[in-house]
């Protein structure tokens, strides 16, 4: 709990693993809520395995992805299949103004953690279920990794070009969506429930939110039967529009031009001022009917200059420009650093590493991480004495009852 | 408005929405959570009113199917924000809003004298979110940030698209400003939150550079603990140790399929599931069951590049034999982790958003159809979120709020649209 944070005495349960529930229960711990996150030792949040791990060696305590999307959170471990812990989650459950979990539908029934049974117990509870393709239909209970909901949300058909198969992108993207909705639906619900003493019970399925994104091209087929399909780095509304190569090793520049003003100025740094007066490039439209053309008179120019000095030079003139950024280069990106967007935060077992912060700044009351991610079970004595108030002979019996494994 | 204007957990809270592009669906998640947008336009119209596509592909400000889908559940008004009098009038707007959203460059609305400062002074509870390419303030704040600049600057194109060609980003070009737009929703709740609490209000800043960057699997650790870079890998994953290619993308009879041979033989039923399959149909090759035989042999990394060559051959030929609809289907009955690439319209006819009755129909008085939406971003119950409304036209709801509200009159609305505030 921190003083002054926006979120400060707010509780929430979280039972959800990987991606999407923990990044949303991650602005929760981020902007002062106590974020008690269910592990078991039978049942470790997979993430604790995809590392990347100091020095290569796997250790569950010491994966980088969980420890980004994991800090600020309390870990405890619990036997769900023991009387005793789940007696301590559902005490856990009367605690907690919001729940959150992604179990596969239907499967907290039988341990007494599904919505009715907390309403029960906890009549104003704010339930969030994040699930992959929602809580009811014939494809809810199978499991589907990030790759799939891409494939299932239209996502991947459009990435690429247009004379292969598509080639999809090398992350979640309908990860990255869900937490977004999901942090806004819950925080709208932790506001109203102050002002009506009421819960919800919030289904969020990834596919349904991801398709937001793409809305426009969707009504484009209900409307006027037109298939959008993948056009590789080109785009209807600007020409040029591309990905050009740069002096290096796969080195890029993203390029676009969106009015005939911003092309005179393209032409001008490309010191091509014949270009800038050859009709057959000076509207939007003359442009779109020799993109390849364009294409190949920039790569020729964009390939004598480094990546970066090209966006500095052509965004001074107005151009539109970006380097097509590496991990790496997200380190040396200089409004990255002015945003602070890399945190240090030293980890018992790590030591001293770097973790992703969120995109926004609320100007009178920051969130920051407070603490790293849990080790497994590491909090299990903190949340049982300070949260639940168990003293030292109960969390001795638990523990060989067999209760926090 | 009507008594299902009302419904959700912001009923009652104002909202002026100045956002342009993907950023305006800030406004739009307040508005489907039940806040009272206003989305306000320059008297001519929205500049996102441009974006395509359009109904029955006619460039028409009102027939913008990009402009319908993110400002739906909002009223419209016009106000030129430049003009003296329309200053005045947005000032006497703000003083009962509770939150103002913009995505202009950053320093625009302080130059009007309608920034944070101004805002505040005028409604010390104001809400400001501030949504920009790459912040209010620091080196590349006045950098221009359409799509193809913030998710190359955020790290994303990189990882996307064939390793033999240039990096592509997603082919609908307004991701950034949708995720940045969406990340407004949580900051401005949060802000929200707060200001409930204190009566203060706050300045949120929105940079659509990190949003798209979070679009990445965590990237600063893989780069400070293990010096590692993503990089794209077409439609499937290479081994960083073998360089094993495992396909993840396959062609069928009509189109694409989702699925992974390490994944499937790890989950449900397995491979074996797929290959009974294959043999029912005669097309199994015995030395496939040998190859994956144990368990562990189906690992990327220490497969051998053959191995994953021959099973990918002989998966691939098969495929090829059937329909998504064909594979998905026998997918789901034999347990095999795979599902289709869905086009566009697959989406719209999927099974399983159909049984879950995702599609709403949405009238258009003004174009005399209903047209079928992709409906709300979660299922809330007890209140509820749906589609109320659709977007606005130009100016719809000049009359309600500034005669019906403001108390301004029908003279004035007239004299204020001959000078071009309205």
């Amino acid at each position: 709990m921190t003083e002054g944070a926006v979120l400060d005495g707010v509780k929430v349960l979280d039972f959800s693993w990987v991606a999407a529930g923990p990044i949303t229960t991650r602005y929760f711990a981020e902007y002062g809520a106590t974020v008690v996150k269910v592990e078991s030792t039978n049942r470790i949040d997979m993430v604790r395995r995809s590392g990347p791990y100091p020095g290569n060696e796997p250790d569950p305590d010491q994966s980088g992805i969980f420890c980004d999307w994991n800090c600020g959170k309390y870990g405890i471990t619990l036997n769900l299949n023991n009387p005793k812990g789940l007696k301590v989650v559902r005490q856990l459950a009367t605690w907690a103004d919001v729940v959150v979990e992604n179990f596969v539908p239907g499967t907290t029934t039988k341990w007494g953690l599904d919505y009715r049974s907390i309403k029960k117990i906890n009549p104003s509870i704010i339930y969030l279920s994040s699930s992959t393709q929602g809580q009811t239909g014939p494809r809810a209970k199978q499991r589907a990794f990030g790759f799939h909901l891409a494939s299932l949300s239209g996502f991947t058909e459009l990435t690429g070009y247009p004379d292969r198969p598509p080639s999809g992108m090398f992350a979640a993207y309908t990860d990255s969506i869900a937490p977004r909705f999901s942090a806004a639906a819950v925080i709208a619900a932790l506001d109203h429930r102050k002002r009506t003493g009421k819960g919800c019970r919030i289904d969020y399925s990834q596919v349904e939110g991801a398709v937001q994104f793409l809305t426009p091209l969707l009504l484009d087929y209900t409307a006027n039967a037109h298939v959008a399909s993948r056009t590789g780095n080109r785009c209807e509304h600007s020409a040029p529009h591309g990905v050009y190569p740069c002096i290096g090793d796969d080195r890029w520049v993203a390029i676009g031009v969106f009015d005939d003003e911003e092309w005179k100025h393209l032409c001008q740094a490309m010191e091509m001022p014949a270009l800038a007066q050859d009709t057959r490039f000076s509207t939007l439209q003359a442009r779109k009917q020799c993109e390849d053309e364009l294409d190949k008179i920039i790569a020729a120019w964009t390939k004598r200059y480094e990546p970066r000095q090209l966006m500095e030079a052509l965004q001074e003139i107005g151009v539109p420009a970006g380097v097509v950024q590496t991990y790496e280069d997200l380190f040396t990106d200089q409004q990255l650093a002015h945003r602070g967007h890399h945190v240090y935060l030293h980890h018992d077992l790590i030591g001293r590493h770097a973790i992703d912060s969120l995109p926004f700044r609320l100007s009178k009351t920051p969130g920051s991480p407070r603490f790293p991610a849990p080790r497994l079970g590491e909090h299990n004595e903190y949340v049982l004495k300070h949260v639940l108030s168990y003293n030292d002979d109960e969390i001795a019996d638990l523990i060989a009852s067999g209760a926090l494994d | 408005m009507t008594k299902g204007d009302m419904a959700g957990f912001l009923k009652g809270f104002r909202v002026l929405d100045l956002a342009e592009g993907g950023t305006m669906l800030c406004g739009r998640i307040l508005a489907d959570l039940g806040a009272d947008v206003v989305k306000v336009e320059p008297p001519e119209g929205s500049p996102s009113r441009k974006y395509g596509p359009f109904y029955h592909n006619v460039p028409d400000p009102e027939k913008s199917l990009f402009w319908f889908a993110y400002n739906y559940n909002k009223r419209g008004i016009t106000l030129d924000l430049e003009s003296r009098d329309g200053r005045r009038i947005f000032k006497s707007l703000a003083k009962s809003a509770h939150f103002v959203i913009e995505s202009f460059t950053p320093g625009y609305l302080d130059s009007l004298g309608v920034g944070y400062d101004d805002l505040s002074e005028i409604n010390q509870k104001s809400v400001l979110v501030s949504i920009t390419g790459f912040g209010q303030t620091g080196p590349y704040a006045r950098f221009k940030a359409p799509d193809l600049v913030a998710m190359a600057m955020g790290g994303f194109t990189y990882i996307a698209g064939d390793p033999d060609r240039p990096p592509v980003s997603i082919s609908f070009h307004h991701q950034a400003a949708l995720h940045a737009g969406a990340e407004g929703a949580v900051g401005g709740l949060l802000a929200h939150y707060h200001r409930q609490n204190t009566g203060q209000g706050q300045h949120v800043d929105v940079s659509a550079q990190q949003s798209a960057l979070w679009t990445l699997t965590a990237p600063a650790p893989h780069w400070d603990i293990a010096r590692f870079n993503a990089r794209r890998t077409g439609s499937g994953f290479i081994s960083p140790r073998t360089g094993a290619f495992s396909r993840y993308v396959w062609p069928c009879k009509d189109g694409y399929v989702s699925f992974e041979i390490r994944l499937a033989a790890l989950t449900g039923a397995g491979l074996e599931s797929l290959f009974d399959w294959m043999a029912e149909e005669g097309k199994l090759d015995a030395n496939l069951r040998k190859i994956s035989a144990s368990r562990d042999a189906v690992d990327l990394d220490s497969m051998s590049k053959e191995s994953l060559g021959r099973l990918t051959s002989g998966i691939g030929s098969f495929f090829l034999t059937h329909t998504k609809g064909e594979l998905s289907r026998q997918a789901q009955v034999r347990d095999i982790m795979l599902y289709p690439v869905e086009t566009l319209a697959d989406v719209c006819q999927d099974s399983q958003l159909k049984s879950r009755r995702f599609f709403k129909s949405v009238k258009h008085p003004e174009l005399g159809v209903s047209l079928s939406y992709p409906g709300a971003f979660a299922r809330i119950s007890p209140q509820g979120m749906r589609i109320r409304r659709r977007a606005p036209l130009i100016g719809q709801h000049n009359r309600e709020i500034y005669q019906r509200e403001l108390g301004l009159s029908k003279e004035d609305l007239a004299f204020l649209k001959q000078k071009r505030v309205i």
